[in-house]
């Protein structure tokens, strides 16, 4: 049975729909992730599930009881805000305690727990300051400790990491996904940042205008978004309108507009003459000089139009015969070598087969 | 750079600066002189020397007046209540103030502003006016009076009078005070961030626990301006027990106005001046004192 789960569950602020028939299984041990654009309904799910707000519909079930009529202070979850929320007339030692306290534990056990737990956040010096008299980073590591120590059933996380600069945010993503493990407790996690959600998730729920889009675990995401908002939302992917010409078990036949035939593996309910975007990532783009180039099947032919060398990589961005660009992701990988291509280049463009998709409008 | 800065801040401080010491500063040097003097015959001062080889009037200076104070105990003990009435009415206020305070704070912002005003209405009318006000409000043919003594008659106790009245002088110290409380309490409540108060929700404290331990520390500063804001000018007030309390009900203010406007002592009234700036001063250093981790935090 699911820890948590979701059913069916729909929030309105007046005529407008901002959770719409969400339905959600979260499992225990679980690091779980609500990604989606902002104003999606991430915070508004989050504050349902925290008991701040009541649904309109749908149930929310822990253990399989429906917890929906329990105020925030009797759900056995901790939430960890953005703006961390840290009490400013109270320690550090004493913010970290506070749940302990709520929970009516002896002042002897506080103690000792506060002091287990500083020591493992790494902050047992900082116990007598208080919360103005710390870092960015050094306030989140009190939150996470804040909403850990007393074992929450679910810690929800609302963008944590949204108000660290971006060296100090890889360091907390590190730590985070240790002190999830180490703590075993499930983690409930929100942002907007794609590449957060990839790096931390074991399972992610991609939303948009409050419904579920998708939930898979990253790769899956990555490699196999099921339709277009998710594969244009999660990384960067060429898309090239396109329709369907042929339907075949193993492929679909596609007609790139001004360009070729093309096809990509083939996928349900899809007829011929729908339309839609013919897909295909950068880093899954291989160019090759025209001259040497060997025949495969799908190969449109282009000029390299510009390229933004960011130090590991190189994009580059192509202009084919229909003045649609496409771009490829190339690792600079070859020792002493600069750059393979120059801007005026004429190339061929191509993929395999397997990389490539289409998605109906 | 660093001389026009300094420049340009006395130039700013040095009008205030002046006024003080012109308007409090000296005021405050011709009460301690004063106060180390005899009182003349019919008020002012007593000339330096009375009569030609008299010992005790050579300097002209004397510490009778203190001796004087503190060889009757009624003043010490005036003192005493004073400050109790002051503590008591500070108490009452904060008591009364808290929840009108948080209840703005809370209520939605364009209603915030009417209610703030409403709670400052009352000083657009006169303060004397508004004391005698309340001498008819507690007066014995007043509604209020009628009510309350026939619910006493009804269970068989004795009648009372209102006016005239410990119970009175409160009642008026109170009703003049309270806006004093409100408005730094309100200001103090308005800048409460209120996911502090979430946090603490989820974090399984339920609404008493909120309350205790997240509004009521994080209020302190604005506890602690309020009560001076009442405290200080409650222990001063004259005109409060000169209407509406009766002959037991005087306080140190009374006293003092008694001196300098009725016996015509002035050196004891100066004496009593000081005295009562010793104690304020006292309090307040010690108020500063226990407040001072309160104020660490902000
Ligand atoms: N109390 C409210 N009253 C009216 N509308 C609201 C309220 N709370 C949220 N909304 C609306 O619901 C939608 C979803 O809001 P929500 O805060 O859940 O978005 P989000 O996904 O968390 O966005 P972000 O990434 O910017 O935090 C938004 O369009 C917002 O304007
Ligand atoms: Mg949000």
């Amino acid at each position: 049975m699911a820890l948590l789960e979701i059913r069916n569950v729909t929030k309105q602020f007046g005529n407008f729909i901002a959770v719409d028939n969400v339905s959600i299984e979260i499992r225990a041990g679980e690091f779980f992730t609500l990604l989606g654009p902002s104003g999606c309904g991430k915070t508004t799910l989050l504050r349902m599930i925290a008991g701040f707000d009541a649904p309109d519909g749908g149930q929310i079930l822990l253990d399989g009881e429906d917890i929906v009529a329990f105020p925030p202070e009797k759900r056995p979850f901790h939430t960890v805000f953005q703006s961390y929320a840290l009490f400013p007339h109270m320690t550090v030692a004493d913010n970290i305690g506070f749940p302990l306290k709520m929970s009516g534990k002896a002042r002897e056990e506080i103690k000792t727990r506060v002091a287990e737990t500083l020591e493992e956040v790494e902050l047992s010096q900082f116990a007598d300051r208080y919360p103005h008299e710390l870092s960015g980073g050094q306030k989140q590591r009190v939150a996470f400790a804040r909403g850990l120590i007393n074992q929450p059933r679910l810690l929800l996380l609302d963008e944590p990491l949204g108000a660290l600069d971006e060296k100090l945010r890889e360091n907390m993503q590190r730590e985070l996904i240790n002190l999830q493990a180490e703590a075993g407790v499930t983690f409930i996690y929100v942002t907007h940042a794609q590449n957060e959600a990839l790096a931390l998730s074991h399972r992610i729920a991609v939303m948009n205008q409050g419904r579920i889009e998708q939930i898979d675990e990253p790769s899956r995401i990555y490699n196999f978004p099921v339709n277009r908002f998710v594969a244009d939302f999660i990384g960067k992917i060429n898309m090239l309108n396109a329709w369907v010409t042929e339907v075949s078990p193993v492929h679909l036949k596609l007609k790139v507009e001004g360009l070729g035939e093309v096809a990509v593996p083939a996928k349900d309910r899809i007829k011929v003459n729908d339309h839609g975007v013919f897909a295909v990532r950068p880093e899954q783009v291989r160019i090759v000089p025209l001259t040497t180039a060997i025949h495969t099947e799908f190969q449109l032919n282009g000029k390299i139009k510009d390229f933004l060398y960011i130090g590991d990589v190189t994009t580059y961005i192509i202009e084919l015969s229909n003045s649609t660009q496409i771009e490829a992701l190339l690792p600079n990988s070859v020792p002493g070598h600069t750059k393979p291509f120059e801007v005026g280049d004429t190339v061929a463009v191509s993929w395999q087969e397997q990389s490539a998709q289409f998605f109906p409008d | 750079m660093q001389t026009s800065s300094r420049l340009v801040k006395w130039l700013i401080s040095g009008p205030p600066l002046l006024f003080l010491l012109i308007f409090f500063v000296t005021p405050s040097l011709i009460m301690i002189f004063t106060s180390f003097r005899l009182p003349g015959e019919f008020g002012g001062l007593a000339p330096v020397k009375l009569l030609p080889g008299e010992v005790a009037g050579d300097s002209g200076l004397t510490i009778e007046t203190y001796q004087f104070f503190f060889s009757d105990f009624i003043y010490i003990e005036i003192f005493l209540k004073s400050f109790a009435v002051a503590t008591i009415t500070t108490l009452i206020c904060i008591a009364m103030a808290y929840p009108l305070a948080l209840l703005i704070a809370r209520s939605r912002k364009k209603f915030r502003n009417l209610m703030i005003m409403l709670v400052v209405l009352p000083f657009a009318s006169n303060f004397l006016v508004r004391i005698y006000a309340w001498m008819i409000i507690l007066g014995p043919e007043s509604g209020l009076s009628h009510f309350i003594n026939g619910i006493l008659v009804f269970f068989g106790i004795a009648p009372v009078t209102l006016l005239f009245s410990p119970f009175a002088v409160l009642i008026g110290m109170v009703y003049v005070h309270l806006p004093f409380m409100i408005l730094p309490l309100y200001t103090n409540l308005e800048k409460h961030d209120p996911i502090l108060l979430d946090a603490a929700q989820d974090l399984g404290a339920n609404s008493w626990q909120r309350f205790w331990y997240v509004t009521w520390p994080q209020s302190l500063p604005g506890i602690f301006s309020g009560s001076a804001l009442v405290f200080i000018p409650a222990l001063g007030m004259f005109a409060i027990p000169d209407i509406l309390g009766g002959t037991g009900d005087i306080m140190i203010g009374n006293l003092i106005k008694d001196q300098f406007l009725g016996t015509r002592d002035w050196p004891f009234g100066s004496t009593l001046s000081i005295m009562l700036t010793l104690a304020v001063l006292g309090i307040a250093g010690l108020f500063s004192w226990f407040a001072k981790p309160a104020i660490r935090m902000t």
